[in-house]
């Protein structure tokens, strides 16, 4: 029987995000984050949503804070034997849930492993590069268990269901961080599944994205060849390792990330002049590296957080800021719901990225 | 500036199209093959094929400035048009003399058969746009200007 | 045996085409009488109409072309051989030839058997819905490709708040479009048709090539559009050959002949291609199979350096080779040699001569060998060290998209290009009777091919591609031909079995993300 609320779900729009940041460092509850999602809720399908916060675990802000999904037990202790030969494991629990209700049903183990790397690694880009390995090894290698967050002091709670069920569910209202980022999904690529809910992460890089990515096959082969596999079939997969890629393993700084990913133009870098400037050098070597098709995202990391539309801004992005606070929504409703007054609201040009930072 | 032909004689292929064109269009019949074929039909062309290997060119009148041929036309019938500057006939006033095809120095003057009267030749096709043998060239060798 | 113990005196050959006159709608112009360069039209006065000695008929299709009344066609000679599914017509006939002359079989042109066509077999995709496609009339369209080699990053500094590119770019070729013009020597075509293709290049912002010939001082002025060749066969190279173009490029081998050096027959060795690659006039300019100095991989590398000495490091410097069975290894030593590109010719790639049996026998298909060396590079870590262009028949903008996203960065054009011309591929190339002016040196025939036209017709071909890469990027939501490149996501393939669609690395149709 089809309800109002069946009927509801078919009117469709796309994906939403919401984003906030206190520039101070100063932590706040997940309510604000929570209901700033849930009022662009016509975003989603019920079918994922999921939220990432950073601070979150200042007793074990040193610790690889691992979010694991399991969708049987077999998984778990597959997944904790390797994790034990791999890591020293501080401190292991269940990620703390409420009952499932509303959109949320059948929910699989989610548990969390604040963990230590065995050996010193001399680098710490060896470091991270090992976590990295280990994270895709357990989510190629065991069947059934997924890694969804492996950064310090902070971590992604996601599933299936709209966002504000989802931050109920995980209660999020009893934690407190400095960055909150959220997503709702309506996903086109694959079914509804835990894993498949953004935000998506890879050590403390947390991506909520909306679009879809028609370079994705030349991106996902390019990062392959930068030792990527991307495992979980969805285009966000691509802009997290491509954020990793190039703001880690090649040291690149925001604005240009934001050359590499939302290219100018042509025409653009032409009337700069005709020698190999920045743009042109940047386009020349990282022509695998251009996401092109419609997209915003939301990017957290450590102490930053920045948004960013693809080139000719098909995906709605709007920015807002009140003090120290940094707000970021797909749209101004977003944002106004958790701050009634901003000093600024605007739209960032299409390629424009806009970096929060932590003083 | 009186406009005449002009031809890129390094690219004429020597196919001879712009006769068969020139013939049709000053033949009674607006359909070539009518125009080549038909008994009462012996249309004359105002442009001629040179040819010596490798090289060819087509020429036709070149509208001289000192025209022996209006000087030689005993009616007038040859004469400049004032607007255009070119060297045109009047056919009313042609009696056949030859006159004209005899001083030519190029010999582009022809007798017309039919009519038993002179002086086809080229006029710059008038009534079209541009001459046939300009359009039809298939190596765009021919230019009027 | 000497040539005249060789030759016999009545060819049991049939005549290949009949010619059909319809006498009504001739005129007896005359027209195909004097454009026939192989002699079947002849006027009979006597009986006021013209004749056709059939047996010689190419089918080239300049009367036809020429004819003011459409009077003539030209049709297969109906002659019936027994049916025999082994011993074709063509078999046949192949054995005749060389019973009657004792010399290998030639042929202009590229392979033309039967064979799987693997563009034909791959379709592209379309954004609907859940992507938007992009409208290429209202937004821009990026074709620019570079080709050359890449850094693997970029280092970057802040001074006083700026970004300041710190990594040194190799050269590149700039190119408006990915679509080059094949290596085709001045010798194998004439003089007006480098000087059209060399003209359009200008145009459209792309790079020609001069093939084996050397290039003629005419065409140095055109230079900042040009890639010179160097070939075994060393034709027309000096000091000012290699400062007059842009990127060198050392042939190896090319897809009609692979493991066989270039062929220009002595009839099309005039004075000017005498004097450009510097030969005697009318000797037969036979390369040499291998570069005489290249019998290995570190010769190779050899050269490439020294190309890259005497131009002082300023150009690319890219390989040409055939697409054989070990297309992805050779590719890779070439890469790890020093080249900055790689050209991959296949199978159906034309020339001006060729033996037929090497034509249509050795070699692999350009769509499989680009997927492979792509992988391959990619595999080995090196794909940014140099580019890929593949050529060997790419007969249209679809043909050359589809190279595009199996992983080349741009494709070479040969073919397409004379054909642009008015070529009818009547493969009599080796003949020097070209009745278009394109394929030989009489200079009877090459005056009608006018430069003026010719720049014309291939600029035209090079902005109807151009028009139709922005409407097929458009429709699959793509702003910048490097989000395709390489994207075999975007492909998928209708008809192949496994192994095809495991080598070309794409999915079958009917299967999504």
């Amino acid at each position: 029987m089809e309800t109002m609320e069946s009927y509801s779900e078919k009117r469709r729009s796309s994906c939403g995000l919401a984003g906030l940041m206190n520039e101070n460092g100063e932590r706040m509850s997940g309510e604000k984050i929570i209901n700033s999602i849930s009022v662009m809720q016509e975003r989603s399908s019920g079918l994922g949503g999921g939220f990432s916060a950073y601070g979150i675990y200042p007793d074990y802000s040193e610790q690889y804070a691992f979010h694991l999904i399991y969708e049987n037990k077999g998984a778990k202790e597959k997944t904790e034997k390797y994790i034990g030969k791999n890591f020293d494991i501080i401190k292991d629990e269940a990620i703390p849930t409420r009952e499932p209700k509303n959109s949320v049903s059948s929910p699989p183990i989610l548990w969390r492993y604040f963990l230590d790397t065995k050996e010193g690694f001399s680098k710490e880009m060896a470091e991270k590069d090992f976590v990295m390995e280990k994270v895709m090894e357990i989510n190629r290698g065991v069947e059934d268990a997924f890694v969804i967050s492996s950064g310090k002091n902070m971590g992604i709670f996601k599933g299936v269901g709209f966002p504000r069920d989802i931050g109920r569910y995980y209660r999020l209202s009893e934690y407190e961080g400095y960055t909150w980022i959220a997503h709702g999904r309506f996903p086109t690529n694959t079914s509804g599944w835990w894993g498949g809910a953004h935000p998506f992460g890879l050590l403390d890089w947390s991506i909520a994205h909306n679009g879809e990515i028609s370079s994705y096959g030349i991106n996902r082969r390019a990062l392959l060849d930068n030792g990527y596999h991307c495992a979980l079939d969805t285009d966000s997969e691509v802009i997290a390792y491509l954020f990793d890629l190039l703001g880690r393993k090649h040291d690149l700084d925001f604005d240009t990330i934001a050359d590499v990913l939302a290219a100018p133009f042509w025409e653009e870098i032409d009337r700069e002049g005709k020698e190999m400037s920045l743009h042109r050098a940047i386009r020349i070597t990282y022509g695998s590296e251009l996401v092109n098709g419609p997209f915003a995202v939301i990017v957290g990391k450590q102490g930053k957080m920045v948004g960013l539309n693809d080139r000719i801004k098909l995906r709605p992005l709007v920015v807002g800021r009140e003090g120290d606070m940094l707000y970021m929504a797909s749209e101004e409703s977003g944002i106004r719901e958790v701050c009634h007054n901003p000093d600024r609201v605007w739209a960032p040009k299409a390629g424009e990225p806009v970096v929060g930072e932590l003083r | 500036m009186v406009k005449r032909i002009y031809i890129d004689e390094d690219y004429c292929v020597s196919c001879g199209l712009c006769q068969v064109y020139c013939r049709t269009e000053h033949s009674e019949y607006d359909d070539i093959i009518k125009a080549h074929k038909k008994e009462d039909s012996e249309p004359v062309s105002g442009i001629f094929k040179e040819e010596e290997e490798p090289s060819s060119f087509a020429v036709q009148c070149r509208h001289c400035e000192e025209a022996p041929c209006i000087d030689a036309c005993i009616t007038g019938a040859m004469h400049r048009d004032p607007e255009t500057g070119s060297v045109v006939r009047d056919e009313d006033k042609c009696v056949g003399c030859w006159s004209c095809l005899m001083v030519c120095p190029l010999g582009v003057v022809k007798r017309d058969e039919d009519e038993k009267s002179v002086a086809m030749k080229c006029n710059l096709c008038p009534d079209k746009d541009t001459p046939v043998c300009v359009a039809n060239c298939p190596n765009e060798v021919l230019e009027l200007r | 045996m000497g040539e005249e113990e060789r030759s016999v005196n009545q060819s049991y050959l049939p005549s290949e085409f009949s010619v059909v006159r319809e006498d009504d709608r001739c005129i007896r112009c005359e027209a195909c009488v004097n454009q026939c360069p192989f002699d079947v039209h002849e006027y009979d006065a006597e009986e006021d109409e013209v004749k056709a000695d059939e047996s010689k008929c190419v089918s080239c299709h300049r009367c036809v072309t020429i004819c003011p009344t459409d009077a003539l066609t030209i049709k297969e000679n109906e002659l019936d051989f027994r049916e025999n599914a082994h011993w074709s017509e063509e078999s046949i006939k192949n054995i005749y030839k060389q019973a009657e002359s004792g010399g290998a079989l030639l042929s202009g042109m590229g392979n033309d058997k039967s064979m799987k066509d693997y563009f034909n077999h791959i379709v592209l995709n379309a954004s609907q819905v859940t992507n938007p496609s992009i409208d290429p009339l209202r937004e821009p369209m990026e074709l620019r490709t570079h080709i050359g080699e890449k850094p693997e990053k970029l280092e970057i500094e802040k001074e006083g708040g700026e970004r300041k590119l710190k990594t040194e770019i190799p050269p590149q070729l700039e190119l408006d479009i990915p679509v080059m013009f094949a290596a085709m020597s001045f010798g194998s075509i004439s003089y007006n048709a480098h000087m059209s293709i060399v003209k359009a290049a200008k145009k459209a912002g792309t790079f020609y090539n001069t093939g084996e010939g050397g290039l003629h001082e005419d065409l140095y002025e055109y230079g900042d559009n040009t890639i010179v060749q160097v070939a075994s066969g060393r034709f027309g190279v000096h000091k000012e050959y290699l400062d007059a173009g842009k990127a060198v490029e050392i042939k190896i081998g090319q897809g009609a002949k692979p493991g066989i050096g270039g062929h220009l027959p002595g009839e099309k060795v005039s004075e000017e291609i005498s004097e450009t690659r510097m030969i005697p006039e009318g000797t037969d300019a036979l390369s040499p199979a291998p570069h005489h100095d290249i019998y290995s991989i570190e010769d190779l590398r050899q050269l490439i350096y020294a190309l890259k000495e005497a131009t002082e490091y300023e150009k690319p410097v890219g390989v040409k080779i055939a697409a054989v069975h070990n297309s992805a290894p050779i590719a890779t030593g070439i890469v790890r040699a020093g080249a900055d590109y790689v050209v991959i010719d296949g199978i159906r790639g034309g020339t001006g001569a060729a033996p037929t049996a090497i034509r249509d026998n050795v070699g692999i298909p350009t769509p499989l060998a680009t997927a492979v060396v792509d992988q391959r590079l990619r595999e080995e870590g090196i794909r940014n060290e140099a580019s890929l262009v593949v050529s060997g028949g790419i007969r249209s903008s679809a043909d050359s998209i589809k190279a595009i996203a199996l992983g080349a960065d741009s494709v070479y054009i040969g073919t397409a290009a004379l054909v642009a011309l008015g070529c009818r591929l009547c493969q009599q190339c080796h003949t020097g009777k070209c009745p278009w002016g394109i394929a030989t040196q009489d200079p009877n025939l090459t005056k009608r091919l006018n430069p003026k036209v010719g720049e014309k017709r291939i600029s035209n071909l090079l902005r109807a591609w151009k028009l139709e890469f922005e409407e097929m990027l458009g429709g699959l939501g793509v702003n910048a031909i490097e989000s395709l490149r390489g994207n075999r996501e975007q492909l998928r393939g209708v008809g192949l079995n496994e192994v095809d669609l495991d080598t070309l690395g794409i999915k079958p149709a009917g299967e999504a993300w």
